[in-house]
């Protein structure tokens, strides 16, 4: 049951109109694999993530979240994808976005609460505790009473990673997490991301960060036009890549150092 | 003793305008999450109810009310419904443009933060959009409900006894429609004035807090 994979991807197709996005991806994702997506802009590699999680819903192919396929199928006609089954799956695929989308509104505190409170409907007392916990994991336990209006790029992208761990999720979607952020603070981003795939938690994460991708993640995904062309070991996929499209992606982020 | 006519019929105004401010915000509301709603049969309808009242004169919805109404159904209508019914359903339809112009003007990121943690589209709508529209659309709801309050002068044309109806009344009587109508219109300014000027110093507060 253990050796089960977290989620299977089978023949996964995304259009919006004309535009064919993802042409059929497959992937098993393995309890504690962190898995780094590259590829340049416009290869499909968000939308694929945003999938998983069903920001985007699916086309075509299937998705088995812990031995289970979601949605329903339809003669002739896409699965259906009813909101209560999807707001089970998304309890446990946490999501992270570029542009962090916290609550302004409501405190840090409120913001790591709101999922625990609203959707899970624990008590004021026991979701409180809990968003602690995960705010001093990213070391902003001090910051809990804030707005986030007062905090930097890469202190809202840390609570928002807090928010999404305190669902307890069994895996995390990371989508281009540093990228909007200025480059003094993407560091300390990174090293909570890090933190988490040292601990052993699931994760795929799509970044341009090639040199962290090479030292955090166990496998590598190369997409271009809406497939995967490579995947691999970092060592081979980013030191000895075969498909001459990532040989091509890889000579154009020379500046990265291992 | 004129005093006192004017004082029921201050009353009066006050009463169809909570009436009206209630009732049409509230429906307001509804209309507006229905025409933002996933579903085509709930959005639909709302397009339309928009579109035709805030496309007709109140005076006129008002008269249908009273009028027509009562030889189409069985009932008598008193000219406090007739008049609420026109200038709430008027109202519905202009607040639930604010409404839809507030939640639409809420970034797509706040609606899939929420549905990442697995919130419904409802929950998202109530504790995440709702709050964030509702401090944008301040300044447009409080001048719906000035709207609102000078519109309920529309009333007394069914003579419903509003204060300008008193007036009216007080001035045909001792033949003083100066001193009569001009009381009407400095009691209106005395109510609104306060409230356009807090209105003011709401939106530079909120400015400041943005």
């Amino acid at each position: 049951m253990s050796d089960d994979p977290i989620l299977r991807i089978r023949g996964l197709q995304k259009s919006f109109g004309d535009n064919h996005v993802l042409r059929g991806m497959d992937l098993d994702v393995k309890q504690g694999d962190c898995i780094a997506i590259l590829g340049a802009s416009g290869s499909g590699k968000s939308t694929f993530l945003r999938c998983l999680n069903f920001m985007e819903i699916p086309s075509d192919g299937e998705i088995i979240h812990a031995g289970k396929t979601v949605g329903t199928a339809r003669n002739g006609k896409p699965r259906l994808y009813p909101e209560g089954e999807l707001t089970k799956v998304r309890q446990k695929v946490g999501m992270v976005f570029q542009q962090f989308n916290l609550f302004p509104h409501m405190t840090v505190l409120g913001n790591v609460t709101e999922g625990l409170r609203i959707v899970q409907r624990m008590d004021k007392t026991g979701a409180e505790t809990r968003a602690r916990e995960e705010l001093a994991r990213v070391g902003l336990a001090e910051k809990a009473d804030e707005y986030p209006a007062r905090l930097s790029g890469g202190q809202k992208q840390r609570v928002a990673i807090a928010r999404a761990l305190a669902l307890a999720p069994d895996l995390m979607l990371f989508d281009e997490p540093t990228s909007a952020l200025d480059p003094e603070l993407v560091g300390e981003v990174l090293n909570v991301i890090r933190g988490l795939a040292d601990e052993g938690r699931t994760m795929l994460l799509v970044t341009h960060e090639v040199g962290f991708a090479y030292h955090v993640a166990n496998r590598v995904i190369f997409m271009a036009a809406g497939v995967i062309q490579e995947e691999g070991p970092p060592e081979q996929v980013l030191k000895n890549p075969k498909n001459p499209r990532t040989q091509a992606f890889l000579s154009r982020h020379k500046q990265f150092e291992f | 003793m004129y005093r006192e006519a004017l004082w029921i019929g201050l009353l009066n105004t006050l009463k169809i305008f909570v009436i009206c401010l209630v009732a049409g915000l509230s429906l307001g509301l509804a209309i507006g999450l229905a025409r933002y709603s996933p579903r085509r049969w709930l959005r639909w309808p709302a397009a339309c109810f928009i579109e035709f009242f805030r496309n007709t004169p109140v005076l006129v919805q008002i008269f249908w009310f009273y009028f027509a109404f009562p030889i189409l159904a069985p009932f008598e209508i008193t000219s406090l419904t007739a008049a609420a019914l026109g200038i709430t359903l008027n109202s519905a339809a202009f607040s639930a443009e604010i409404f839809r112009g507030g939640i639409q003007s809420i970034d797509p990121g706040q609606w899939e933060a929420g549905r990442a943690i697995g919130m419904r589209h409802r929950d998202i709508m109530r504790r995440i959009i709702l709050p964030q529209a509702v401090r944008r659309m301040l300044p447009a709801l409080t001048n719906r409900g000035i709207e609102i309050f000078k519109m309920t002068t529309l009333a007394s044309a069914i003579a419903y006894a509003d204060v300008l109806h008193q007036a009216r009344l007080i001035a045909s009587i001792n033949y003083n429609p100066i001193e009569a109508y001009t009381v009407v219109a400095l009691v209106f300014f005395a109510i609104l004035y306060p409230v356009v000027r807090a209105t003011y110093a709401l939106e530079r507060h909120m400015a400041k807090g943005d």
